[in-house]
């Protein structure tokens, strides 16, 4: 039995957070470079140089890349045989969050009732923490801020299983057609294959924030699957920011889970380019 | 930013009416003088205070709305992050804040009708700016000050001065778009 002390989870989320804020991870900024390349239409190469720049100029004034520093999503994969002493899991986490919001000067967006706009919590706590158990003796977390107005388009919906895989590829396209520039295209989508009603939204959301650019799945249905998303995607002509172009999205990611005869459940996680992410292991 | 046909405009804000009906749909305007934020909860109290009869915190005769609620501002400089949110949020308010003066707003994507009928009703335009190009967009901003809803913290109205504040006409005073999609339909 290992034992992970309260401390050393709030000191790691803080500086994830500071740090994800401000440093738009490697596998975006060749994915943005990437299809720089081959976009032709003008307002979205200008677009897309911009956004190649705004990730300079973050890391080197420190200022935030996007000033919706997001919700704090939270993935933590905890091995079975760690001990957290000194305090519970979630209040490390908020802690951190607490911190690094503070000390990172990053936007407090967390209303603590949703329907009343004064309720603003002041430091971005809480968090929405998903934890997982897993084999092993160590704590792997990704925190993943999510800003609002990407999340806003993402969906999900119950299928039949008649609609298939047609029907995947059609709810997927329309939504993103119907998103247009609101989600800050290009976009990352993730997407949640099967489960249930609310396990397709996780999957959904954990393909979004998890896992490389670039990298197709490596089960060959769903990377065709996958490819297939994102050129019909990246045919509607929405293309960077709506202003029309070839690079609606940088990247379609599945992940599936076994579903019931029934049902065919799928999630759209609508990720904009400012796909911040940082995993730490303690 | 450059548009497809060469530099970019430059706009002096508050602009004049005559300078907003030149403007068309995909040009790429630089904007230089003073514009208001705004975004959700001080719409909600600006509507709230016009419906009511009382007087409002800001003059909206001329004014520009940036949607923006920016991060909290770092030793030395004006102002933190400081993008576009998305507009759709605010269609709702926008043409009432356009009959009352307001000239020009500038957030991220698509509109509904009734925001692009508002405009051409009263020669006003919608412009955009690159969305999660926030720091860059910080080093247009000159000056950052609170001017009403102080206690709504990222979301109080604050007045900015700009300089060469790049921004792309979305939606002209004549009907014009310049997105993909031109304008939403659930909205």
């Amino acid at each position: 039995m290992r034992e992970i002390p309260f401390e050393t989870i709030a000191d790691a989320v803080a500086s994830a957070c500071i740090e994800a804020n401000r440093r738009l991870p490697d596998d975006v900024v060749r994915g943005l470079e990437t299809i720089l390349a081959f976009e032709k239409h003008p307002t979205a190469r200008e677009v897309l140089r911009a956004l190649l720049e705004n990730a300079r100029i973050a890391v080197k004034t420190g200022l935030p890349l996007c000033q919706d520093t997001g919700l704090v999503v939270v993935f933590a994969d905890l091995g079975q045989d760690v001990h957290l002493t000194g305090g519970l899991l979630e209040d490390a986490v908020n802690e951190g969050v607490r911190r690094g919001y503070r000390e990172g000067l990053l936007r407090s967006s967390m209303l603590a009732r949703p329907l009343d706009r004064a309720s603003n919590t002041g430091d971005n706590t809480p968090a929405v923490l998903h934890v997982r158990l897993v084999p092993g003796d160590t704590l792997r977390l990704t925190v993943a801020p999510k800003g609002g107005g990407c999340e806003n388009m993402s969906a999900t919906w119950m299928l039949t299983p008649a609609q298939g895989r047609r029907g995947v590829v059609h709810a997927i396209v329309a939504r993103v057609k119907e998103a247009g520039g609101q989600p800050c295209p290009p976009l990352i989508l993730g997407v949640g294959l099967g489960g249930s009603f609310e396990l397709a939204a996780l999957l959904a959301k954990r393909a979004a924030v998890m896992g490389p650019i670039g990298e197709p799945n490596s089960d060959p249905e769903l990377a065709d699957l996958e490819a297939e998303i994102l050129e019909a995607v990246n045919a509607t002509g929405i293309g960077p920011m709506g202003l029309g172009g070839a690079t609606t999205a940088l990247w379609v990611r599945v992940e599936f889970y076994p579903c019931h005869i029934a049902s065919l459940p799928v999630a759209l996680n609508v990720q904009c380019h400012s796909a911040r992410h940082q995993t730490v292991e303690l | 930013m450059t548009s497809d046909d060469g530099p970019a405009i430059r706009l002096a804000t508050p602009p004049t009416r005559d300078a907003v009906l030149e403007l068309r749909a995909g040009d790429a305007v630089c904007l230089t003088g003073i514009i208001c934020t705004a975004r959700d909860a001080a719409h909600q109290r600006l509507i709230a205070l016009l419906e009511a009869g009382k007087p409002l915190p800001i003059d909206l005769e001329g004014q520009v709305i940036y949607y923006c609620g920016p991060t909290p501002a770092p030793p030395g400089r004006p102002i933190g992050s400081a993008g576009p949110t998305t507009s759709s949020r605010m269609d709702a308010y926008a043409p009432v804040l356009h009959a009352h003066g307001v000239m020009a707003t500038i957030g991220k994507g698509p509109r509904s009708e009734a925001v692009r009928a508002a405009l051409v009703e009263h020669g006003a335009a919608y412009l955009v700016a690159v969305g999660g190009a926030g720091a860059l967009l910080a080093q247009h901003v000159e000056a950052c000050e609170i001017i009403a809803f102080p206690e709504l913290g990222p979301e109080a109205i604050r007045q900015l001065t700009v300089r060469d504040f790049p921004t792309i006409v979305a939606y002209d005073a004549h009907g014009g778009s310049a997105f993909a999609t031109p304008s939403l339909s659930f909205a």
